[in-house]
């Protein structure tokens, strides 16, 4: 199974322009809002149509602007789950399932019910889209696009409609009713927790453009672009210049010493958990100045700032509460850096 | 009091709406289809003017196409011998044209009200264009559509300036309530006029509270323990 897309779409102020390709294995796409991730995902759909570029999903070619192909949506077969999961609100639950269905009403019946099941709905046929709680409308939708049995799943944000503190209980669920579905899958999400979970490769998209991709966990270990490093989260990063196998980061005033230093390094990025307190000045460690102390849920965030008086910007990191409380030296602050990452 | 006036109006009201009804639908679907803006503006422009100018200027316009001197009138009257201009179906006419806008622009409204998303929905979901527009756009519009029929319905039975100009204001033919009203009080008999008025306030008012009805009707779908 694949998918290979080519896309590029204009509008005012704004131009889309995406290339990847996928194998069968889970692909996300995180970005922003208003990067482009929907509107890349609609193009597949073929319920928005791109200025040119070229679409192909298991050798058909579904859109080919060079070659004048645009198969219209109702013939592509694509599964696509709605943001706000656009359930029809004048249909029951059932009859959202069977919409699309070409069959003898008995079979469909049939059908639609072995789904319902499947999805743990059964009780809830007759009810209204508006009378389903978040999770439940998530999961009619969900049922409704693999009734349809489609070449490929596209969904679109599928936990920013519900509520936040059942999310994680969700992400779970749905992972185990996704496998009910053999085929491509394509998520989208500004989500890097969600990403994380559902997919083994991650396309990052900034600005209607891709500007990473590779396998998810790759990615979160060991980012290799600024983008990169920015969309996993990482709040520390500074310009930086080389000399003599050390680095200069201009933006914090720090000289780090690696091992070794890819070809053009032009960033470093710090994780925030890889701060660790030492006794003394060394490799990697440096004395520096206490700007602010957050009391966290389970941690401290620490703001820090090299102690040589130039004017920096701070370093942020996490750091265990006892750990934190129980440092013995508390007049001078020393703090290794044990990991960071050298980014293009 | 005659009963005349207000058998006539009513049957004009009726007809008139049957066709301002499915004319409304049938243009609102059009324009919203549209693709270019500035055709969709120009052709919306058209459709709405009757809104907004006087009944006399729109009377006049059917006069000028319609009269018996005009080359529409004098071909249905030569080769038909149809004489519409001070006909019953000239109150028909006058009555379509006026209620029409509102008919328009209640449907266009509630089609353009229908999430996009539906739309695209079921496409991808593998329904024909004529499915959704009968299982989506349709039963979901369906209360916009209603309370706009029903404005167009008493708008069609109020209608005087362009009824008076193109059927003219004959007893027993032509004559509805508000031409009736207006007949009376000008001959200086107010008693004379109070059950027509009577009539046409009480239509009016439920017409109102019909349209309020289909309102109400159309949140069905929300789930009423949200709104609490």
């Amino acid at each position: 199974m694949s998918l290979e897309v080519s896309v590029k779409k204009k509008f005012k102020g704004f131009s889309l322009e995406v290339n990847f390709r996928t194998n069968g294995e889970y692909l996300g796409i995180l970005g922003a809002s208003g990067s482009g991730k929907s509107l890349t995902l609609k193009c597949i759909a073929g319920v928005e149509t791109p200025d040119e570029g070229r679409i192909v999903l298991n050798n058909r070619v579904l859109y080919d602007s060079k070659k004048n192909i645009n198969i219209i949506p109702q013939n592509r077969n694509i599964g696509y789950m709605f943001q706000n999961y656009a359930l029809f609100p004048n249909m029951t639950a059932e009859e959202n399932i069977g919409v699309g269905l070409k069959l003898p009403k008995k079979e469909k019946k049939i059908k639609t019910n072995e789904l319902m099941k499947l999805f743990r709905i059964e009780d809830m046929g007759y009810k209204y889209p508006a009378q389903l709680s978040g999770g439940q409308q998530q999961r009619v939708a969900l049922a409704r696009i693999i009734a349809y049995e489609p070449d490929v799943l596209l969904l679109d944000e599928p936990f920013s409609a519900l509520d936040s503190r059942l999310k994680s209980e969700l992400h779970t669920d749905f992972l185990d009713l996704l496998k009910l579905y053999n085929g491509e899958v394509l998520i989208v999400t500004h989500s890097k927790d969600e990403v994380y979970r559902f997919s083994e490769n991650l396309a990052l998209i900034e600005k209607g453009t891709i500007t990473g991709f590779g396998k998810t966990k790759e990615i979160f270990e060991k980012p290799r672009s600024l983008s990169e490093a920015k969309m996993i989260g990482c709040k520390n990063i500074s310009q930086c210049s080389i000399k003599d196998n050390k680095i200069y980061c201009s933006d914090w005033g720090i000289v780090l010493e690696p091992k070794d230093i890819p070809e053009n390094c032009s960033y470093i990025g710090i994780p925030s958990n890889s701060f660790e307190i030492a006794n003394e000045a060394g490799i990697n460690t440096i004395e520096c100045k206490l700007i602010n102390v957050v009391e966290e849920i389970n941690e401290y965030t620490i703001a820090i700032e090299n102690s040589n008086g130039n004017e920096t910007k701070p370093i942020y990191f996490n750091i265990n509460k006892e750990v934190w409380n129980n440092r013995k030296n508390k007049d001078k602050l020393y703090i290794k850096i044990n990991d960071f990452y050298m980014l293009k | 009091m005659n009963w005349s006036p207000m058998v006539i109006s009513l049957k004009t009201a009726s007809v008139s709406i049957i066709i301002t009804f499915f004319l409304g639908i049938f243009a609102a679907k059009l324009v919203v289809g549209m693709k270019s803006d500035k055709v969709r503006i120009v052709i919306d422009g058209v459709l709405t003017l009757p809104l907004v100018l006087p009944p006399t200027v729109l009377g006049f316009f059917i006069l000028l196409i319609l009269g018996v001197k005009r080359p529409l009138g004098k071909f249905l009257l030569e080769f038909f011998s149809v004489k519409i201009v001070f006909s019953w179906t000239a109150t028909v006419i006058a009555a379509v044209v006026v209620s029409f806008p509102l008919m328009y622009r209640s449907a266009r409204g509630a089609f353009e009200q229908v999430d996009k998303n539906l739309i695209m929905a079921g496409r991808t979901l593998g329904m024909s264009e004529r499915m959704i527009f009968w299982r989506i756009i349709m039963p979901l519009a369906l209360p916009g559509i209603a309370s706009g029929g029903v404005l167009a319905f008493a708008r069609g039975l109020g209608e005087f300036g362009a009824t008076a100009m193109v059927a003219g204001n004959i007893a027993n033919k032509t004559r509805t309530l508000p031409l009736a009203i207006y007949a009376e009080v000008a001959a200086g008999n107010m008693e004379g006029s109070y059950g027509y008025v009577a009539v046409v306030v009480l239509i009016s008012f439920a017409v109102l509270s019909l349209m309020n009805y289909f309102t109400m009707k159309g949140s069905k779908y929300i789930n009423k323990d949200e709104l609490k």
